[in-house]
């Protein structure tokens, strides 16, 4: 039998934690310094100074940017939208979402199917889904309309006029379908998100709560609810991060019309710098998404730490 | 019994009315795929909910003999399990590396990797698209293989360190002491058994490059090397004309079997999910 | 087959010492046992000489080597953990081959040496499965199988009972002894159980806030514990303790009898008893009250074997006897041990 002198090697590389720390972070810590720290430094020059496609070098460094920026009105429409689109369609997923996944954490015949259907805005590619929708709202071949129609809801006299609805042309209308849209893509996701917090939950608590006798409601609020709300956070903060950032619903839909009234900041970035050629107004539009997503942050952070000390 | 009853029948309504808004759109979806020019835009009174006329074919002859489309279908593929690989190869080890080796400043690193997924495109794009020019790979499917990573590695490794964290150290130290070196132990225990979370971020990666638009708008022209999102509405949406049957069918063909798969991998997902969101954090 | 040595060993996690100055020689084939209750630094030892954890200072040396900074895999032991940390993903076949394969056995040695290992511990019928379709014995088997498979030099063992129920333990107590003394490897076994230390150690070390509190066999220890926290953590119940004056008098349950079973008592003592409950547990009757001859009026306990038939009724006051060669004596002060003291008893008080 061999001694300890015998056995092989001394410490190896391969053993040292310090080494491995490094070794197996860097490649990823890499990509990302040199594919988005670099192209984040970048674009803040950019919004301080004064590029564009014409002159794509940085000549001097500004403030008109944004000042020009900040004092067009169609920024100011756009924030604004992005504010509201977010809110809607965040609080609408997160309420279906929680229902939902309440209801799929049942059990019921037919779940796998219905499962499938569910699961079937997440699986199509958002700007398919969007001209979907683009079909689905058509101002003359929707069957929405066809279906108000014939529930006489539009047509001479009938409560919303004779006339077609033009879902996408009317202010508040084509608001409204940009959020709902944007509610049935999130949902599958927001879903499954919060399924996995329901399942999450140990079964002797939820036997608790029967044995206790609690009402349905009140088992929820009083012991449900508190112990998925890290998830419910988790899927919020992923809510946010997709609307907030999101410009194919809008840009397929609408592109912001009609007036820009569904114009918003990442879309009107993408308009004034790519299309428009305008990188640094491009640039310091997309700035003001910062400071949300930033706050979006702290909350994670927040959230993290919570769920640590648990 | 009664309580009971009149609550699965309450859990079907409500099933049944998230299946209409959910499933609606896909019904229409593939209503439309079927239907010829003159169904589809002459008769305006028939209900358009049902065929009124025979269903045909020729939507999808002309989507697949006149478009590009199995080129794009291909070119997702091609693009998603590109990024999906890089994703594995760089976030698996990255998350492993945050949760067990780095000690405090592991959890701050990498909450900071995720805010990086925070920043929005929008803002990257700019930069974004001289660095592609820069690289060489504009107009090409190249581009979207480099940069896709940039969003899906941040998330990945966010999502993977939680799934590291709840692996047991004991197994770890257990095989350490069986005669392997750390590394060894790490390869040999630790990802196999993180498999659950990394087919969890495989299945979330392909997702999102799916679902990516904007830079693959923006960086790819050349019909060969579209992908299914810009292939199919840049192809059939001619001016103002929209080739409505095509591209219905184009989606309709994309999301099922994606759909299938996705509801086949569901539980594990949240298993992966639960594991990697919940607990480990 | 190895000492293992250990000097002047440190461990320190941030402020704490979770091991402090540990000097420690266990001989070949010796089954040491690590007493202490949790957090006394017991465990980080035992990982030390794993080379889980690193020592901030001191040395650790296997068959004469120093260790300290060799990984795990080149210090020839095999440990157990506390929950067994059986491969999840590996049926117990490849469980048990997996310290082979590191070495780059061949398979038809790592066969037969695995079927050997599993025939040993009983497991053979269950090498196809996997670790979660076993009962916690089963694991518990298959765990000392992998860890012996690889026929370490020293057996490292961290509360591998802990997760058996009462039964189970007591067989598997057995067991391990018998398995230990066949293949005769040095072992360092942890726990907090002083049942299982008293019953299964060569020698018992009783740590505490990282220190070695005692070193000595179980008898040893028992007999004469080396301070107040070795005498209240052996035995169960553990020892009585008395102060008077400067002084802490300590006697077992076991030799604080009712008078007239004395007669194997050298120079006994009568003390009385104020008994306020009796507990009957077959083989014997615990008597839980107070005495109040000695020092202040302190709560004890008395163990009587069974085959004592005296009657004893709650609620009053009996002449009870200890003799005077098993008593201990402590510095109040410091807790240590130190030599006897002439002991003031007032017989008539509280009667």
């Amino acid at each position: 039998m061999g001694t300890v002198s015998e056995a092989r090697g001394g410490p190896k590389l391969l053993d040292r934690e310090g080494f491995l720390a490094v070794a197996m972070l860097m490649p990823a810590v890499l990509y990302i310094v040199f594919l988005v720290g670099i192209p984040f430094v970048m674009a803040v020059l950019f919004s301080f100074s004064d590029v564009s496609v014409g002159s794509p070098t940085i000549d001097r460094f500004t403030l008109e940017t944004f000042n020009d920026v900040i004092n067009d009105p169609v920024f100011r429409r756009s924030l604004q939208n992005s504010f509201v689109f977010t809110l809607f369609a965040q609080g609408l997923v997160l309420i279906l979402a929680t229902v939902l996944a309440i209801l799929l954490n049942r059990n019921f015949r037919g779940k796998w199917i219905v499962r499938l259907l569910i699961l079937l805005p997440w699986a199509t590619p958002i700007a398919i889904g969007a001209i979907n929708w683009l079909w689905l709202l058509d101002s003359v071949y929707s069957p929405l309309t066809w279906i108000l129609r014939e529930v006489g809801l539009i047509g001479a006299g009938a409560l919303l006029g004779p006339r077609n609805v033009i879902w996408l042309g009317q202010e508040t209308l084509a608001m409204a379908s940009i959020i709902a849209i944007h509610v049935w893509r999130m949902l599958p996701l927001s879903t499954v998100i919060i399924l996995a917090g329901l399942s999450s939950i140990p079964q002797d608590i939820q036997d608790a709560v029967q044995v206790d006798g609690a009402s349905f409601l009140r088992g929820w609020f009083q012991v449900t609810l508190p112990l998925i709300r890290p998830i419910l956070m988790v899927a919020m903060l992923f809510g946010i991060i997709f609307s907030f950032t999101d410009m194919t619903v809008v840009h397929v839909l609408t592109r912001g019309n009609p007036n820009n009234t569904t114009q918003v900041l990442a879309s009107w970035a993408f308009y004034t710098g790519i299309e428009g050629g305008s990188l640094a107004k491009g640039a310091a539009t997309a700035i003001f998404l910062m400071p949300v997503l930033l706050g979006v942050a702290i909350l994670m952070l927040r959230v993290a730490r919570r769920t640590e000390v648990r | 019994m009664i309580r009971k009853a009149g609550q699965t029948g309450l859990t079907y309504f409500l099933i049944t009315l998230f299946i209409l808004f959910t499933a609606f759109p896909f019904y229409w979806m593939l209503i439309t795929t079927f239907k010829n020019d003159n169904e589809l835009y002459r008769n305006r009174e028939a209900n358009p909910l049902v065929f009124n006329q025979a269903p045909t074919l020729d939507n999808l002859r002309l989507l697949f003999n006149n478009t590009n489309y199995q080129t794009f279908v291909e070119n997702s593929l091609k693009v998603g399990i590109a990024v999906v690989v890089i994703t594995v190869l760089l976030a698996v080890p990255a998350s492993y590396s945050l949760a067990r080796l780095a000690g405090a400043w592991g959890e701050r690193l990498g909450i900071m990797i995720f805010m990086v997924y925070l920043i929005p495109p929008t803002l990257l794009f700019i930069p974004m698209s001289q660095i592609v020019s820069f690289l060489g790979l504009r107009d090409s499917l190249w581009s979207l293989i480099v940069i896709y990573p940039t969003f899906t590695v941040p998330f990945c490794t966010w999502l993977l360190m939680g799934f590291m964290k709840s692996i047991p150290v004991d197994v770890e130290e257990q095989a350490m002491v069986d005669g392997y070196s750390r590394f060894g132990a790490i390869l040999r225990v630790v990802f196999p058994l993180a498999l659950p979370g990394i087919l969890t971020v495989v299945v979330f990666a392909f997702t999102l490059t799916t679902h990516e638009f904007i830079y693959a708008l923006a960086f790819i022209t050349t019909s060969s090397q579209k992908v299914i999102s810009t292939g199919v509405t840049s192809e059939l949406i001619r001016g103002d004309v929209f080739f409505w049957q095509a591209i219905m069918g184009a989606g309709l063909l994309v999301a099922i079997p994606v759909a299938l798969v996705y509801n086949l991998f569901l539980d594990r997902f949240i298993a992966g999910f639960t594991m990697g969101a919940v607990t480990g954090k | 087959m190895a000492v293992v040595e250990i000097r002047q060993l440190y461990k320190a996690f941030g402020e704490v010492n979770a091991v402090n100055d540990v000097n420690l020689t266990i001989q070949e084939g010796e089954f040491l046992v690590l007493l202490g209750p949790s957090g006394s630094g017991k465990t980080s030892l035992l990982r030390m000489i794993a080379g889980l954890e690193k020592p901030t200072g001191g040395e650790i040396r296997i068959g004469g080597v120093v260790v300290n900074e060799l990984p795990p895999r080149a210090r020839k032991i095999a440990m157990v953990f506390q929950s067994y940390a059986l491969y999840p993903h590996m049926t117990v076949y490849n469980n048990i081959a997996f310290p082979l394969r590191s070495v780059g056995m061949d398979r038809i040695n790592i066969q037969t040496r695995v079927e050997r290992a599993a025939k040993m511990f009983n497991i053979y019928h269950l090498l196809q499965r996997k670790p979660r379709q076993l009962s916690g014995g089963e694991r518990q088997r298959v765990a000392l199988a992998r860890a012996v498979v690889r026929e370490p030099d020293v057996f490292l063992l961290d509360e591998p009972l802990s997760n058996l129920d009462a039964k189970l333990r007591a067989l598997a107590r057995d067991e391990l002894k018998q398995f230990q003394r066949q293949i005769g490897v040095t072992t360092v076994y942890v726990t907090h159980d002083q049942v299982e230390a008293m019953g299964m150690g060569d020698r018992v070390v009783v740590m505490n806030y990282g220190r070695v509190q005692q070193i000595g066999t179980p008898q040893a220890l028992y007999r004469a514990p080396a301070n107040t926290f070795v005498a209240t953590f052996l035995g169960s119940p553990p020892m009585n303790l008395v102060e008077q004056d400067n002084c802490i008098i300590g006697f077992h349950p076991e030799h604080f009898l009712p008078k007239g079973i004395d007669q194997h008592m050298q120079s006994p003592i009568t003390i009385p008893f104020e008994v306020t409950r009796v507990e009957y547990l077959g083989s014997e009757r615990f008597l839980y009250g107070y005495v109040q001859g000695v020092g202040e009026r302190t709560r004890v306990v008395s163990n009587i074997p069974s085959l004592v038939q005296l009657a004893i009724e709650a609620g009053r006051t009996y002449d009870f006897v200890a003799d005077l060669h098993d008593l201990s004596y402590f510095d109040k002060m410091s807790g240590d041990r130190i030599a006897p003291v002439r002991l003031q008893i007032a017989q008539a008080a509280g009667v």
